[in-house]
Parts: structure tokens; sequence; C-alpha cells
């Protein structure tokens, strides 16, 4: 057997480097979003909370083709938002990366406010009490003493948000469509080798690949957990 | 001087409090529920009362009426909490430098170093909070509270969560404190041991209000407070000092009110102000000065007042003896010996009925 033949196509590195920056994007730009948003669900109370609830829930329960699609409809280029931002900023997501990190981050946001949201109800709020006592302010008291609290859920919201990021597919699909070298991801690229007559094969090395980069961030997750843990945030 | 006159609803709990502090320590006594912690959180402004007032060293924390309310963070209130609550992502070093860090140098009333020796902190420095004792959390959480240098620090039951060996641990130190910082305490409790040991002025709670405020050894010896200072551990607080630390036999001296109480060796110079809690059921009463007996310590004084409980077996006296005595008694010796208020009766008292926890320092409090 030929090693070589091992050794991933130009095509496959193409789809998964695309899927790995369309995935890192998606949570890295969604991450303070999904803090605050966690914050305001976990400790504020406000008429229309329910609402937002809901609205954030939103795409967990929707099929991913409907949010792709109200993407396509919000964002496109003669959408709502999506005209002006090409008007103003010369800005144009649809059928481009930039567009298929927006759907991941929004189809991955739930997952990741759950997460967060979690652990800061998790968050004994006397210790901010004392906080109080010794003289710190409220932002200074998230920055030292909430934020590193809740970083193991923050982790935990960060590597779910990855994972189905990495994953998306209908959402993604709809919006910006399945170009090659712009947004077939590797789940797409995937899809595209089972609809060619006798792709069996290299659809098995892109499920290879998607195994691979799965385990890859599992196991990092696993390693920054025991880092936190060692640290001695929350036992 | 610190002026508290407070009220706050909570669901059915009303608490209406009002007292004037102005001791080196001052204890907050009651049962649970009396609102201790209610009147701490207020005065540390953890929450916010519904009206009154609040001021420390003529520094307005809380006035309903001119709608000041000084945030917790500005007030410089140190606070103990029952439970520690030390931040958990810390070291012990991080956990005692939080409030420190956040005071101006030159605002600082101690030493980093000082007060890690005062409360004997040197082994721990590195240690995270999930490893420690509960006696070390506490310590640690005393240096934390006073390296944010407060100006008044409140203390919520810190030994309530402790075992008996872990309170004669931090015991002493709390008495080192209130003796070598110049720092007003109040130190919430409902144990009347620590009281009498640790403060010279109490507040009495009670139902969310203040039922009586004052020195320590006058609120004991008032019969009416005694429901609530509590039946079994009845008893008088006098003031003494040692006239004589070595009185032969193994015994002190002490002297109080013209009288010498004797009582098992104490290692203290003669001078030094005690507070001494004579419990009612060591007390013993005689109509003649009793001669042939073993007890050192006789009393005579006049019943000042009688106190006798619906139809229990015991009755409690109030003799004066130049201060308040009291004495538990059963029934029948009270009709056999004809007791009555203004009759002259000798106290006694045993020596070996006094121990250490019976003692409280009045180091060199302002009296």
């Amino acid at each position: 057997m030929d090693l070589a033949a091992l050794a991933p196509t130009p095509l496959e590195m193409e789809a998964l480097g695309l899927s790995l920056r369309v995935s890192l994007w998606a949570v890295a730009g969604s991450l303070p979003v999904g803090i605050l948003t966690a914050l305001v669900l976990a400790r504020r109370r406000f008429p229309g909370k329910t609402l937002v609830n809901g609205l954030v829930h939103l795409p967990l329960i929707l099929p991913p083709v409907v949010v792709g699609y109200l993407l396509l409809v919000l964002l496109g280029r003669r959408g709502v938002v999506g005209a002006w931002l090409h008007d103003w900023f010369g800005v144009t997501v649809a059928f481009t990366w930039k567009g298929a990190a927006i759907a991941a981050a929004v189809m991955a946001f739930p997952l990741m406010v759950r997460a967060i949201r979690l652990s800061i109800e998790g968050v004994d709020r006397r210790l901010e009490d004392a906080a109080r006592t010794l003289g710190a302010g409220p932002l200074r008291i998230f920055a030292t003493v909430t934020l590193p609290l809740i970083l193991p859920g923050i982790l935990t919201g960060t590597i779910l948000a990855f994972a189905r990021s990495v994953g998306e597919f209908g959402a993604t699909i709809t919006f910006v469509s399945n170009i090659p070298g712009e947004t077939r991801t590797l789940p797409l690229a995937l899809f595209t080798q089972t609809q060619v007559p006798g792709g069996e094969a290299a659809a098995l090395r892109l499920v290879v690949i998607s195994v691979v980069l799965a385990m890859a961030a599992v196991v990092l997750s696993e390693v920054l957990a025991r880092r936190v843990a060692r640290h001695g945030a929350d036992p | 001087m610190l002026e508290v006159a407070i009220e706050k609803r909570l669901g059915d709990f009303r608490l209406d409090a009002a007292f004037t502090a102005g001791g080196r320590l001052t204890a907050l006594f009651g049962r649970s529920g009396s609102g201790k912690t209610s009147v701490v959180n207020a005065l540390a402004g953890l929450s916010r009362p519904d009206a009154g007032r609040i001021a420390l060293d003529g520094r307005v924390l809380f006035d309903s009426v001119a709608g000041v309310h000084v945030p917790a963070r500005r007030r410089r209130v140190g606070y103990v909490f029952q439970d520690a609550r030390l931040f958990p992502h810390l070291t012990v070093r991080g956990n005692l430098a939080y409030g420190m860090k956040l005071v101006p140098p030159a605002e600082r009333r101690l030493d980093f170093d000082a007060v890690v020796d005062l409360l004997g902190l040197g082994a721990l420095l590195g240690r995270h909070p999930r490893t420690l004792s509960g006696g070390e959390a506490q310590r640690v959480a005393i240096g934390r509270a006073l390296l944010a240098s407060p100006r008044l620090l409140l203390m919520d039951e810190p030994l309530a969560s402790l075992d008996a060996p872990r309170k004669q641990e931090i015991l002493p130190l709390i008495e080192r404190l209130r003796d070598q910082v110049e720092m007003p305490i109040v130190y919430v409790s409902h144990s009347l041991d620590e009281v009498i040991r640790l403060a010279d002025t109490m507040v009495l709670l009670s139902d969310g209000a203040v039922v009586a405020s004052g020195g320590v050894e006058e609120l004991m010896s008032r019969l009416d407070l005694r429901p609530l200072t509590g039946r079994y551990e009845a008893g008088a607080v006098i003031g003494a000092t040692v006239a004589e630390p070595d009185a032969g036999y193994g015994l002190t001296r002490l002297a109080f009110h013209g009288h010498s109480l004797h009582v098992p060796r104490l290692d203290l110079p003669a001078g030094t102000g005690l507070r001494v809690r004579i419990r009612a059921r060591d007390v013993a009463l005689s109509l003649q000065a009793p001669t042939g007996i073993s007890i050192l310590n006789v009393f005579p004084g006049t019943v000042a007042a009688i106190e006798a409980a619906e139809d229990g077996p015991q009755v409690d006296v109030l003799v004066d003896v130049g201060t308040p005595l009291v004495a538990r008694i059963t029934r029948r010796s009270l009709t056999e010996l004809g007791l009555a208020v203004g009759r002259p009766v000798h106290a006694l008292v045993k020596a070996v009925a006094i121990d250490r926890h019976n003692l409280g320092w009045r180091g060199t409090a302002r009296r």
C-alpha cells in the first residue's frame, strides 16, 4: 500500500482548512456575545425575558434550512441588513466563507449560551458580596471573581460550539451554497462526494478527517479542563 | 462610635433595631433568627434598610431621609463571614491581597507581613482554600478583611461552624486583634461564652428588635433579660482585677467591689482586668456567715429580686453584693430559708467552678 496515498489531497486540505477557519471565527466572534447573553439570562430580570430566551434557543429547534433561509433573507445582498452592509461597508457575506461562519455561529449559539449560563447560575454570589466588602466594583468583581469561576463553563460552551460549527450543514448550504474553496467545508465536501458516482472512497477519507478533527478537539478540551481545574477554579 | 437605627421588612420578619456602640468589641447577641445577620448586612451595605440611619464615627453610611446609601465597596467596613467565603480560585496570598490591592498605599493601615504574623498565616500563603481546615480558612478570612484597612470590622459568628479545638485556636487571635489593632469590632454571636470572653459592650436582639444594650456585666446581671440570655447559662458577669496572682495553694485572688474571689491559678500579672462569669448554679445561699465549710468565696449581700418560674423546682435569686450575683436554688430552700427581697444573705461560690471558659480579658479597654 502506498503510504503517500494516505496523505490528504489538496482538495481535502482546502475543506479542512476552511472548516477550521469558519469554526474558529464562528466561536471567537460569538463568545463575547454568548457570555453577555448568558449573564443577562442568568442574572437579570426584565420584561420579555422569556421571548429573548426563546429567540436564543430558536436555532436549536428550527430546521437548519429555515435558519439558513432566514439568514439569506436578512443578510443576502438584497436582504434588509445585507444591503446596508454592502452599501456602507462594502461587505458581502452571502455566498462567502464569512457567511458560513455566521451560519455556524448562529447554529452553535444556543449550545454556547446554555453551558455558560449554567455555570454562571452555579457561582456562589456570596463570593461576589465578599468582594464588594473588600472594595471591588462590579467590573472588577466580574473579571476577578465571576469570570475565573465560570471558566470551566466557558470552556465547555466553546468546545460544544466549535463541534457544532464544524458539523454545520443545513443552514450553511442554504445561506452560502456549496462553493469549492469558499464555502465547501468538510460536511459539504462529504455531501458532494456522496452525490458523485464512485465517490465512496473519497467520502470515507473525509469521514476519517472529520473523526480525527473531532477527537483532537475533545482531547484538547480535556487537557484545558484539567489545567483549569488544577488552577483551582470550581472544584 | 457606631450609630445605628434601621428598619427593614423581610417577608414576615420585621427588623427595627437601634443602638450605639463605642467599645472596642461590641457583641450582637441573640438567638438564631433574631436579626443579627440582617443588622450586619445593613452595616456592610450588602442590604439596604427600608428606613433609618447608619453612621460610623460621624460619617453617614446610610440615611433614608437624606437619600444616602454608600455602596458596600466604598464603606470600608470589613466583613468576616461565618463560612469564611474565601475565593476558591486564588491562593491564600491572593485572597489576603485582594482587598489590600484596592486600597491606595498611603491609606493602608496594616502591613501585609504584620497581619500574616498576627494570624500565623506564614505557612499557608501558597495553599488553595479547599486544602485549608475550617480554622485556617477563618484565619485567612480575618486577615483578608483586615488588610482591606476597614474602619469597622464585622464578624458574623466566625466560630459557629468550627469544632471546639478550632474555636480555642481562633479565640485568642480575636482577643489579640481587639487589644492590638485600633479597629472597632462588631461581633455577632449566639454563644454567651464568646460574648463574655470577648466583648465589653453588648446589644441584645430578639425578634428583630434591640431589647437592651450596654455593658456586658450590667446586662448579664439583669433578671428581666434572663429569658433571652438563657436559663441554663444564667449567671452574673462581674468585672474584676487580678489582686494576687499567687495566693498560695495554686490559687489566684481576684478583687471586685471590695471582695476577694479565689479562682484556680491564672498566669496573669497583678492588675489585669478580667470579666468573670459566675453561673447561677454555682452559687449557694446561706442566712448566716458559714463556718467549717470548704467554700472559699463568701460574699455578704441582700436579696435584690426573686425570679420564680411558673412551677418549676428552681428559683433564681438576685443578690446584691455591691454588684449583682445570681443564685439558682430550689423552691424548697427558698421557702425554708424564708428568703424575701431586702433580706441579708451570704452568697457562696465554689472556687473550682470558675474556669477559663468563664473568664474574659478586659485588656486595656477604655472604661
